[in-house]
């Protein structure tokens, strides 16, 4: 089986609020000394590629879309055993939007022999779309499920579970489908071994651009522009209860929240 | 001027909230554009909903019933979905960010070559340009965003807009959408539903939430909580660090990865508010913060605080809600 799973680093979102910055006059995020990581939902994707592959045999290939190094993320896919690592970018590409972005993945999974399985973390910790996982499934012609707590594979066909509110939904899907992952008791990431750890500084990570690829310079204009990017002032002022006894401001508190009616 | 579309769904006959409240947001745009609001009624059994829908706003709805559509199946709601934007030449298409709605957004967007927002808080509409707000970074950050596209897609945050007030009598079109939809011939097909066991209130549609995080130390801290809660017919919630180190189970996370929730009051014990918890509880209406740390985030989201010891506090506050009798 032939797993591709799409990788992004984000800016740690861990990250103090008072040390988040950005830069509104260019809409930036002001990196600062802020790490990049890899995005955690794509974190539980990888573990579950990884998984596939060591079941049913096949390879990995992680791919990210990046006009930054990724070796860090990429390296950390290749120390945990995926076969290969691929990063795509080009100069002229300035501001993919999801729909470029998604056009853009779907001709490298192309160019690199196509998939059985194109894994996707649910959405990322930065722009939180949840947009570009279901977009590849359509340029690809690939049925889509979003949202998969685990995903077993039989017979050219998956079994997902898709988390929904209040439980699961079990979908059979026909393969090769794409599947934006997200966290699950099955999916906890593993540690790299030091032995692939070694191997895996060994090998390449190539850089496609868009001369490499069968890329429509048309699609990779942007559909939405982002206006504006701003921190938004924090909402209203916290009355704090004053009293040092705690049964005093518990019985503060109750008489509060009873005069606004929520009690 | 533009038509607007949105997504509609009715369970046993009834509209779904998500559905009035797509309404709403499309009414803002038409308030300032003009324009028609069509729906899109997929489900089973509809009834009088189509009906509702025209009382909340729509001018025309577009119905796709079928015994075979009771539950979400992607590719039939989807080309229901698309067909229906072509009926009513939507330039805005509106759903609801649910497990519908976000599933369907991204593939409807990329079908109509549209520009697509999801977990729209806030739209503006200035002259002929609508402005997109939505939180990015956890909630750290607000983005504003416009199309580029002549057809624009969205998704919006659940329970962000208010449903348009109900017009007896309004009067609208209501039309078949013609289309044989089989979900068993599709690539994709839901075959079966997993309830989670739930006991007591399910967070999203809890009044009352009773919340800890870090602070809250262990599963035992969490036996105080449940307490509170069953006084006050509350539900119990956890930020990620208390999910993560398996104090709850993981289904009781409220945050950006775990659950939305929409109660009239919160009450967060020993969190911090990282931005991603409190972007899962940005539609509460009252929040109420015990942490001793004065400086802790959650202080600045929340309308009330106690600067202390939430286990010094927790007994007297348990007493307190019994007195008045608990009823929330």
């Amino acid at each position: 089986m032939k797993i591709v799973v799409c990788l992004k680093q984000t800016l740690d979102p861990e990250i103090a609020p008072k040390d988040f910055k950005i830069d509104a006059a260019n809409r930036k995020l002001v990196q600062g000394n802020a790490k990049q990581v890899l995005d955690s939902y794509a974190e539980n994707a990888l573990e579950l590629a990884l998984q596939l592959r060591d079941k049913h045999g096949g390879t990995v290939t992680a791919l990210t879309v990046d006009d930054k190094p990724a070796d860090k993320i990429l390296g950390r896919a290749l120390a945990l055993t995926a076969d290969k690592a691929v990063r795509v970018w080009d100069a002229a590409w300035a501001d993919l939007d999801a729909h470029a972005l998604a056009h853009v993945i779907a001709r490298a999974i192309e160019k690199e022999g196509g998939a059985d399985l194109v894994l996707f973390g649910r959405q990322s910790a930065d722009a939180e779309r949840g947009l570009v996982g279901s977009m590849v499934a359509e340029e690809l012609g690939f049925a889509c499920i979003t949202v998969a707590a685990t995903v077993e594979v039989a017979d050219a066909k998956a079994r997902v579970q898709r988390e929904v509110s209040g439980g699961f939904t079990v979908v059979e899907v026909d393969l090769p489908a794409a599947v934006t992952v997200t966290s699950h008791a099955t999916n906890t990431p593993r540690l790299p071994k030091v032995k692939d750890t070694m191997m895996a500084m060994r090998k390449p990570i190539p850089v496609l651009a868009a001369g490499d690829l069968d890329v429509d310079a048309d699609r990779t204009a942007p559909r939405v522009q982002l206006r504006d990017l701003l921190i938004p002032t924090s909402e209203g002022d916290c009355e704090l209860i004053a009293g040092d006894e705690p049964r005093d401001q518990a019985g503060s508190l109750v008489t509060r929240l009873r005069e606004r009616k929520v009690l | 001027m533009t038509n607007i579309l949105t997504l509609a769904g009715a369970q046993e006959g009834t509209v779904t909230k998500a559905s009035l409240e797509a309404l709403g947001a499309a009414r803002i745009i038409q308030a300032a554009q003009g324009g028609q609001i069509h729906a899109v009624l997929i489900g089973a059994n509809t009834g009088d909903a189509a009906a509702e829908l025209i009382a909340h706003g729509a001018d025309t709805v577009w119905v796709a019933d079928d015994p075979a559509l009771a539950e979400y199946q992607p590719d039939p709601y989807l080309a229901a979905a698309q067909a229906a934007a072509r009926q009513a030449d939507a330039g805005v298409v509106l759903t609801v960010g649910d497990d519908t709605g976000r599933d369907l957004a991204p593939r409807l967007a990329h079908r109509l070559a549209a520009g697509s927002v999801t977990e729209v808080i806030d739209i503006k509409v200035d002259g002929p340009e609508i402005q997109w707000v939505r939180p990015v970074y956890g909630g750290k950050a607000h983005a504003v965003y416009v199309a580029l596209s002549e057809r624009q897609v969205h998704a919006l945050r659940p329970k962000m807009f208010a449903a348009p007030a109900r017009e007896q009598g309004r009067q609208g079109e209501v039309n078949k959408l013609g289309l044989s939809l089989d979900p068993a011939t599709a690539a994709a097909r839901c075959v079966e539903k997993l309830q989670e066991a739930v006991s007591g209130v399910r967070l999203e549609d809890a009044r009352v939430i009773v919340a800890g995080g870090r602070g809250i130390g262990g599963p035992e801290g969490f036996a105080d909580l449940q307490r509170l809660a069953d006084v006050l017919g509350a539900a119990v919630g956890a930020s990620r660090v208390a999910t993560d180190a398996g104090w709850v189970p993981a289904t009781q996370q409220v945050g950006q990865t775990g659950k939305m929730v929409a109660p009239d009051l919160y009450i967060a014990v020993g969190i911090s508010g990282a931005s991603q918890h409190l972007a899962g509880v940005t539609a509460a209406k009252t929040v109420v913060a015990i942490n001793r740390d004065v400086e802790a985030p959650i202080f600045k989201r929340a309308d009330l605080g106690i600067v202390a010891d939430w286990k010094a506090v927790f007994p007297h506050l348990i007493d307190k809600c019994k007195e008045i009798g608990g009823q929330a």
